[in-house]
């Protein structure tokens, strides 16, 4: 490795962080805007065009406010926490291709077997033979940096979201790898560029629906996004683990949750909806060749590549705004029951699912096909199963009174109530 | 480079776990013997196994430290006790131990003298996940299987362990109860 290649190297790397950076920016003002609407309101729109320099105006007033390191706190791993839980979200970047531009300036390598020959891609930084393994080994380390930054603020509520934290992220993470198996043991093979090459024909959300599933389900609680926020439940822990978190040290968490959640969408992107690939792009670089030579059929081919990448990835971030929107914080039993109850079985079946069905049915095609139905019917009988228990009804409503139909409640309730109303409820009294 | 690359791995590796002997507080032990592992991985990384690389960051850094702190965090055992050794013999007994660990380990370097060890036929194809994968189902199929049991009987352990606090309890409780 000479050291023009070094240069290349520290370049992506510098180009990457700074876009991913930029990218968690507007991220922000994107879900704001789209929360507003989902909720009816207007949302941030009034620094510049359309909110556009909100995000600007927020890291200025993060950067200038007073930064605190409370007195109590275990002050290396206080200041060390947002770096351990910021830098795992970036290196994440390394092994995802978003994008194929050949050094060499020609775009046939793009869609050749990269197991025959070096793509030499530009828009990925390491292509290495185990980029899925990578991958679960960065976010594994994500960890750390939200468990320490709960013990080492020396809080209760701190504390509370750190443990949390440690639990949920380690229950998700088995269902989240064996999501991510099924797509290893369809395509067999670890590395990223060889999955995106391999869905040239048919995506990897056909032969993997249930893996894919599995795959959003689990990576939202494992970027701990709501519905799965526990760490953070603003009702219950202040704030979680970043409650004793202010100034550019709370903006390093808050960079932390988007950039991953950017980066899991585009895992997912990479994983089931085709990476960079887009049907009929090997025939618009054959046109533009024969127009306009090999070096434009190349960027041009790279421009689109990256272009298809971002309109899927957006999409994603779309569906996870609309997800937040949506759905009310789990109650954490019932997140533990998700993850070891249904993700990981559902997960463990579908690694059976797809070894048998590869094996059985020789024509990837058709095995697609077949795992796709199986999928589904799979999914309607767990949704079937699952069904929540319905909650307890006990309120007497004033029309039932009117009407006479319902019986004055039980004795024994009657007691409890009356018990209830008669004893001191200062505390309760004194919130309202 | 590689060496210059290694001095400086190996060291941080070698700083990391005295440091983490050393360290009166729990939690900070963990995380010297997480930079430990750390360097570790990068030493597997300079051996040209992006494998083992990765395992040793899933396996060490992302499953089990995440547990070790998880425990001490949950305990709030990070602070020292001050209280000396229930187990008198412990100290002693660990000192002799750890003399004659360094004493095989120095006697087989001097012995082997930088020979590639039994078991070398990983060495060809030591990055490659798909023939690690096939050595260990087929030449190594036993040790494998045998590992897995082992940590099978250690889950089953826990398990009894746990059971049998459970159930004297109920018994405990139940004549009071009626």
């Amino acid at each position: 490795m000479n050291w023009l290649n070094i240069l290349i190297l520290v370049v992506q790397a510098f180009i990457i962080t700074l876009a991913v950076t930029t990218a968690f920016a507007y991220l922000t003002l994107f879900e704001r805007r789209l929360l507003a609407r989902f909720q009816n309101r207007v949302g941030p729109n009034r620094a510049g065009p359309g909110g556009f320099l909100q995000p600007v105006a927020d890291a200025v007033k993060l950067f200038f406010k007073e930064d605190i390191v409370p007195a109590a706190a275990d002050k290396p791993v206080y200041l060390l926490a947002p770096a351990l839980a910021v830098i795992p979200a970036i290196i994440i970047w390394a092994v995802i291709p978003f994008g194929c531009l050949n050094v060499n300036w020609d775009y046939r390598a793009c869609f050749a077997d990269p197991r025959t020959s070096e793509v030499r891609n530009i828009l990925q930084i390491a292509e290495i033979n185990v980029g899925v393994l990578y991958l679960f080994a960065v976010t594994g380390i994500g960890v750390y940096g939200i468990t320490l930054a709960g013990w080492a603020s020396n809080n209760k509520y701190s504390m509370l979201g750190g443990i949390r934290s440690s639990a949920q992220l380690i229950s998700y993470e088995l269902a989240l790898s064996c999501a991510v198996l099924g797509v290893v043991m369809t395509y067999s093979t670890l590395s990223t560029a060889e999955i995106v090459y391999l869905q040239g024909g048919l995506w990897g959300i056909v032969p993997q629906f249930l893996g894919f599933v599995l795959f959003m389900v689990a990576s939202t609680a494992e970027v701990v996004r709501a519905p799965f926020d526990l760490v953070e439940a603003e009702q219950e822990l202040v704030g979680g683990y970043n409650t004793e978190y202010g100034s550019m040290k709370f903006a390093l968490f808050f960079m932390t949750e988007y950039i991953k959640l950017i980066a899991i969408s585009a895992i997912a992107v990479t994983f089931f909806f085709g990476g960079w690939r887009f049907p009929g792009l090997q025939t618009l670089g054959q046109g533009i060749e024969a127009l306009a030579g090999p070096v434009v059929a190349s960027l041009v081919v790279g421009l689109v590549s990256l272009g298809a990448f971002l309109l899927k990835l957006v999409a994603f971030l779309f569906v996870s705004v609309w997800i937040r929107a949506s759905w009310p914080r789990l109650r954490y039993d019932r997140l533990m029951t998700l993850g070891w109850k249904w993700l990981l079985p559902l997960g463990l079946l579908n690694l059976v699912y797809t070894a048998v069905t590869f094996v059985i049915v020789p024509d990837q095609r058709l095995a697609s096909f077949i795992l796709l139905a199986l999928s589904l019917i799979t999914l309607a009988v767990a949704i079937g199963f699952s069904s929540v228990p319905r909650p307890v009804d006990n309120v007497t409503y004033v029309k039932d009174l009117r009407q006479g139909s319902v019986a004055p409640p039980p004795p024994a309730e009657a007691g409890e109530s009356q018990a209830a109303s008669t004893s001191p409820r200062q505390p309760a009294s004194s919130r309202g | 480079m590689d060496v210059i690359l290694f001095a400086i791995t190996a060291a941080v590796a070698l700083i990391g776990a005295i440091a983490m002997l050393v360290a009166r507080n729990a939690v900070h032990s963990a995380l010297f013997l997480l930079l430990n592992f750390a360097a570790i991985a990068v030493l597997f990384l300079l051996l040209q196994s992006p494998f083992l690389f990765a395992i040793q960051l899933t396996v060490y850094a992302g499953a089990i430290m995440v547990l070790f702190l998880f425990v001490v965090m949950l305990l709030g055992a990070e602070r020292v006790e001050d209280t000396p050794d229930r187990i008198a013999w412990q100290r002693p007994l660990a000192l002799g131990l750890g003399a004659a660990l360094v004493a095989v380990a120095v006697v087989s370097v001097l012995r082997g003298a930088w020979e590639v060890p039994p078991g070398g036929e990983a060495a060809a194809t030591f990055g490659d996940p798909a023939q690690l994968g096939a050595l260990l189902f087929t030449n190594y199929l036993l040790p494998f299987q045998v590992t897995g049991i082992i940590l099978l009987v250690a889950v089953v352990g826990v398990a009894v362990l746990n059971q049998r606090g459970r159930t004297t309890s109920t018994v405990k409780r139940a004549p009071s109860g009626d």
